[in-house]
């Protein structure tokens, strides 16, 4: 502890190009904060490598020095996981940026951490193959931050997080030892490694090349755009399109406020006065898709839709999904300031759990507009305020850690894509009982036993889930006393 | 049929006993498996299949969870019941099994490239560890980055872990028609077809090759069949009812053999030169060997490709039955079973020679 800034420019300087290290105050602002922007550090220094041999060099220093590190990809990551140690270097994997390899027959793409989601594809594409995983931040999000925090996507029920789609990852661990974990079959010797891993929010060591899985794009994509007068109706007629055994590519859904705001946004053909719609697309060869969506169509009239409209076009059904991949910036226009929430429920809780959240928002007055991989049951409620009327951003914050809690009680997670970083720290408490924390923290101790990666985020310490349970029990009661617990 | 019961209680009792006494136990579901892994010692058995029973199966929310001792058999009953299936298509062997030890062994069958592996449907565990604590990682949903994923860890961890009293596990619609295709090609000639289908957006489900005979199994209409039989040159293509059954649970002629069985697991293209029949599954990447070649020499060549090779059945199951690891790996693993098993209880030796 208390390295000095100068110094520490000074050493690390000598070891790498001056390109590579950033020390002046001005120049350390911009990664203050990753995509959660309301938590905020300055880093002791920025260090940005353009080789795994310079990570390893940074790491064994740091490692002999005892100095903290933090990992960022492209910095898009919604739960503060890449916020900066103020005592720490942090290191940007942002320009290991490059696409080793397209391996066409064996359908695998090599890469280094800093090249973008949608790169991956893009490169892929004149083999006809892409890469599954969509994060809506995938035109700039970086496949090491997608492994860090085990990215989903639109396409998960079908297609998989990116735990399903990473074959194997080079790991440089905090003493500078390069390992590979998995292999480019589809399994490995010993224990999984990769699932440890894969979501392990940089917290295990740094991973500086990956293998993903490449997948051939399907002949054609359909979409049924419904739409239902309570999303009650909406959420049973997801449960009813997967009792007839169809296993849609996508299935989502949006709540009125998130429809007009995304239909004033770009326009997408979003009928504005639906309580709720579902968006539903089916994938495969022409004559597939064909006979599917209009089974899709009848499922979804029978379940009480009100209208339902399939893409005329490709024009159109890249509309219909650019109003749900734009709902977070559409959302975001109707307030200053919005908070991104991240519970998976499991889908027959929809209904209860919307119902609560609309109580909430009443309680403490913010509005909430909520999104839905309906099909994999995760919940993105955004919360509208405004961090310059005062007390506001704590009120979302309070708002935000009850409708996770809510989520753990009706036997789902506090987070099912966007990772704990710093910012669901608390809620982990609610979430795992002790046994369970000092198991993920022996865990970490086997890969980083000085505690040097990412400390203080991902899984709390006992001390503070003490500190936080004291708070939140009020008068010896647990919130939502009268839902069964899971 | 045994009724089903939670025994979480007694087996916790029986680990706290071990515990305190420093006996290490063996583990055993169904005892289906106990080709499988490196020999076991004189450790004392504890019988897991009395734990059983499905604890809750909502068939729309996709997600079955069963204690760690219910048959297969009982498990995909319930879901063919629903048209949905297990997408790992676990290997039964001596038609039993139970649903812990397909998770602890990590095997898949035929679907595996493209329905999944054990790892990759695992949701949630309850497990029972080395001290005799019942923990509980992961849950019933799909998307879940709340602390490491342990849960998924445990899928071929070979019971070294933990005791797997609950798993939930993904699972999906079952393809309302499935189609065999069996035809006879010179080997590159159906090496090149294979590597050119996969790549495309087809409704494959398993590949088969071995010498000149080999197998397509597409999960779709007849008319699509027959469009793509034609469209791949394969109309002369017969059925063959169950073949899938018995390759997964290694029935076919092939593999009754007494040599020493290898599993190589690789990219789907790597040249491997062996002189013994390789049969070829997963377009390629795993294969089957039957050879007595020194496993060094199997290893080496392998590992040059980038994967790795099991001493599967028969052969010397005293030495390293699973690939070699890079030490520090080794130290990793090491460290990860003090975490759970501190006293090196659960089945010491199975999975690796150190623990």
């Amino acid at each position: 502890m208390g390295h000095n800034r100068q110094n520490l420019a000074a050493v690390f300087l000598k070891m790498l190009p001056s390109d590579c290290v950033v020390y002046r105050e001005e120049e350390l602002i911009p990664f203050e904060c990753d995509g959660l922007s309301a938590y905020r550090k300055v880093p002791l220094i920025v260090l940005l490598p353009t080789t795994a041999v310079q990570v390893e060099i940074i790491l064994k220093y740091c490692h002999q020095h005892k100095i903290v590190v933090v990992a960022r990809g492209a910095g898009t990551g919604l739960s503060g996981g890449a916020l900066p140690h103020e005592e720490g270097v942090l290191l940007s994997l942002a320009r290991l940026n490059h696409i080793i390899e397209i391996d066409r027959d064996n359908r695998q793409a090599r890469v280094e951490p800093g090249v973008r989601n949608l790169a991956v594809s893009e490169a892929a594409k004149p083999y006809g193959l892409y890469y599954a995983p969509d994060p809506s931040s995938q035109i700039a999000c970086s496949i090491g931050g997608n492994v860090a925090e085990n990215a989903g996507g639109v396409h998960c029920l079908k297609y998989g997080l990116t735990l399903h789609n990473v074959l194997q990852v080079t790991l440089i661990t905090i003493d500078g030892e390069r390992l590979t974990i998995g292999t480019t079959g589809l399994d490995n010797p010993g224990l999984d490694l990769l699932t440890l891993i894969t979501g392990s929010e940089g917290m295990l060591g740094l991973v500086v090349e990956v293998v993903v899985k490449l997948l051939p794009i399907p002949e054609r994509q359909q979409v049924a755009l419904a739409a239902f007068d309570d999303v009650e109706t909406a959420g049973l007629a997801v449960a009813d399109i997967i009792a007839k055994g169809i296993l849609p590519a996508g299935l989502e859904m949006m709540d009125n406020l998130s429809i007009r705001a995304a239909e004033d946004f770009v326009h997408a053909g979003y009928p504005t006065d639906a309580a709720a719609i579902l968006l539903c697309e089916v994938d495969g060869s022409e004559d597939e898709v064909s006979e599917e969506i209009m089974r899709v169509r009848q499922i979804l009239l029978d379940s009480g839709a009100r209208e339902v409209r399939t893409a005329k076009d490709e024009a159109e059904r890249v509309r219909f999904w650019a109003g749900r991949k734009n709902a977070f910036p559409a959302v975001g226009r109707l307030a200053p300031d919005y908070y991104c929430m991240d519970g998976t429920i499991p889908r027959n809780q929809l209904g209860k759990v919307l119902k609560m959240i609309a109580e909430m928002s009443e309680k403490y007055g913010l509005p909430c507009a909520n999104v839905f991989h309906a099909g994999d049951g995760n919940l993105h409620p955004l919360i509208l305020y405004d961090a310059n009327n005062h007390g506001e951003l704590e009120k979302a914050e309070e708002f935000g850690g009850e409708i996770l809690e809510l989520c753990v009680a009706v036997g789902g997670t506090i987070t099912g894509e966007h990772g704990v970083g710093m910012e669901k720290i608390n809620q982990m408490c609610a979430q795992f009982p002790d046994p369970e924390l000092e198991t993920f923290h022996a865990v970490k101790a086997v890969f980083d036993p000085h505690g040097l990666l990412n400390p203080g985020k991902a899984i709390p310490t006992l001390a503070r889930c003490a500190e936080f349970g004291a708070m939140h029990v009020h008068a010896g009661k647990l919130r939502f006393p009268d839902l069964e617990r899971f | 049929m045994t009724a089903d019961q939670d025994q979480s209680l007694p087996l916790q009792q029986a680990v706290l006993d071990a515990h305190a006494e420093t006996k290490p136990l063996r583990l055993v579901g169904s005892d289906s498996k106990a080709f499988y892994g490196r020999a076991p010692g004189d450790e004392l058995f504890l019988s897991l299949s009395g734990n059983r029973g499905i604890v809750s199966y909502e068939p729309t929310e996709l997600v079955i969870t069963a204690r760690g001792g219910t048959p297969l058999i009982e498990i995909e009953e319930a879901l063919n019941e629903k048209g949905q299936m297990l997408p790992f298509e676990p290997p039964h062997f001596a038609n039993s099994g139970t649903i812990g030890g397909a998770i602890a062994a990590g095997l898949s069958g035929p679907r595996r490239p493209w329905g999944g592996a054990p790892r990759d449907l695992l949701l949630g565990i309850k497990l029972l560890d080395g001290q005799g604590r019942i923990l509980e990682f992961g849950g019933q949903v799909m998307k879940n980055v709340a602390g490491y994923d342990i849960s998924r860890l445990m899928a071929g961890a070979m019971g070294t872990l933990g005791i797997l009293l609950e798993v939930s596990v993904k699972i999906l619609p079952k393809p309302s028609e499935e189609h065999t295709l069996i035809f006879q090609r010179e080997a590159d000639e159906a090496r090149n077809l294979f590597i050119e289908m996969v790549g495309h957006s087809l409704p494959i489900s398993a590949t088969f090759s071995q010498g000149n005979q080999h197998g397509l199994r597409l999960s779709c209409n007849r008319q699509r069949l027959t469009r793509i039989q034609e469209k791949y040159g394969l109309m002369d293509a017969t059925d063959s009812h169950g073949f899938w059954e018995e390759l997964r649970d290694q029935k076919l002629d092939f593999f009754d053999q007494q040599k020493p069985l290898w599993r190589l697991s690789l990219q789907p293209t790597a040249q491997l030169k062996l002189s013994e029949p390789t049969l070829y599954e997963w377009s390629g990447a795993q294969r089957w060997v039957f050879t007595e070649q020194p496993p060094e020499e199997i290893r080496a060549q392998i590992e040059s490709l980038g994967g790795h090779a099991v001493l599967f059945r028969n052969g010397d199951r005293s030495g390293d039955v699973f690939h070699p690891l890079h030490p520090r790996i080794t130290e990793i693993q090491k460290g990860l079973k003090a975490v759970f098993d501190p006293k090196g209880l659960f089945n010491p030796g199975r999975h690796h020679p150190d623990y």
